[in-house]
């Protein structure tokens, strides 16, 4: 069934090479945990990606009951934890997924530094990746204030104080994130709803694809 | 043994399908229940509302009877207002009416229009309705009022969920 379905498409579309060239390439030796455990270090970058793909789609579940706003975002957050099916494991997943993402980011960012993976000529990847780097962080950073929670507003609040002690423009920069000169409140939460669910995943979606090309086009470093 | 072993890549193949799918199912099954809780929540009996309309006092002509309730949306809870045509039949039963027009939802009036006594009529087509909720033929609305089950508690009405005949 399946098998015909595929033949029909590919018949017409010619599909086999694109997705040859996405999914079927060898696995090196000295990558592969069969031969040398040791090699189990190379997972960690497509631990992230896996994580990164669940904090994508319990994000998309999780924004049917959020609302981001002063008023109802913890009462919100409180509905779907409590009164929804399921709602305290989908919400588990991104709050947990979001500290496993820097772990898991963080190990593989260690593997490529202390192999040396980052050196001609795929420095380019390592500036790529640390992109990737600082765009999770501020998910995190925007992520955290969203509950609208104490520990939410108070991590919020001394985020903004970092931000302001930025010298001659700390100031037009807090007003800029908070979205007011002195509140932290209903803009500041509408701000950081956007930037957490729009600007920020298609900045990483950019970077990623560029990490990922990259990669394929250069290989995977030899052994040590 | 039958003829046609199963070969080392077969088997490969279907246990990594059946992990890999095992797992798929285990991140998205939570994700497709919570997203399709609305449709699985179980409807609570449709409670009676009260209001403050003496049964006693109602007369053979429908009057107006505004009620209100607290509704609870998901995490939001407001108080909302609603309206019955409520009147006595011949046998003495309580009729209430729901006032929403069966055309396109519009308000409708008891002897809204001058030149229609004694029908319901709704201003924006010219709906009308005769007295027990049976739409006129010839006017815009394709089906009769809906009808509110009522009882009496201590003297007072109450209004259930309106339901369409």
């Amino acid at each position: 069934m399946f098998n015909k379905i595929y033949d029909w498409v590919d018949e017409r579309l010619d599909i086999t090479p694109i997705w040859r060239d996405i999914a079927d390439h060898e696995v090196p030796e000295h990558v592969n945990p069969a031969h040398h455990f040791s090699a189990f270090v190379y997972c960690f970058g497509g631990l992230t990606f896996f994580v990164t793909v669940i904090q994508i789609l319990s994000g998309m579940f999780l924004t049917m009951y959020y609302v981001p706003d002063i008023k109802n975002a913890w009462e919100s957050v409180y509905y779907l934890q409590n009164h929804v099916a399921f709602g305290q494991i989908v919400r588990g997943m991104h709050h947990w997924g979001a500290s496993l993402v820097i772990v898991m980011m963080f190990l593989h960012t260690l593997r490529v530094f202390f192999q040396g993976a980052y050196k001609k000529p795929r420095e380019l990847n390592w500036l790529v990746g640390v992109g990737i780097f600082f765009v999770m962080l501020a998910l995190g950073l925007t992520g955290y204030l969203l509950p609208w929670d104490m520990k939410a507003l108070f991590a919020t609040k001394v985020t903004i104080q970092i931000v302001e002690s930025t010298p001659f423009i700390g100031e037009m920069l807090k007003t800029l994130i908070a979205g007011d000169a002195s509140i932290v409140g209903a803009q500041t939460i509408t701000r950081f709803f956007a930037i957490h669910v729009f600007f920020l995943p298609a900045v990483l979606f950019g970077l990623m694809a560029a990490h990922f090309i990259m990669i394929r086009k250069q290989g995977i470093s030899g052994p040590l | 043994m039958s003829k046609n072993r199963v070969t080392r890549r077969q088997f490969l193949n279907y246990t990594l399908t059946g992990v890999g799918g095992f797992m798929a199912a285990g991140m998205l099954l939570p994700m497709v229940r919570f997203a399709v809780d609305p449709v699985l929540q179980k409807k609570g009996e449709s409670d009676f509302i009260a209001t403050n309309q003496k049964v006693a006092d109602l007369t053979t002509e429908p009057t107006r009877v505004d009620y209100s309730f607290e509704q609870q949306d998901g995490w939001y809870s407001s108080e909302e207002t609603g309206t019955a045509w409520v009147y006595k039949d011949e046998n003495d039963k309580v009729v209430a009416l729901s006032p929403v027009c069966k055309h396109l939802g519009c308000t409708v009036n008891w002897n809204g229009d001058k030149a229609n006594e004694n029908h319901f009529y709704c201003p924006c087509h010219g709906g009308l309705y005769t007295k027990d909720g049976t739409n006129v033929p010839g006017t815009p609305p394709i089906a009769a009022l809906d009808v509110f089950p009522t009882k009496e508690v201590d003297g007072f009405l109450h209004l259930g969920k309106a339901e369409p005949r």
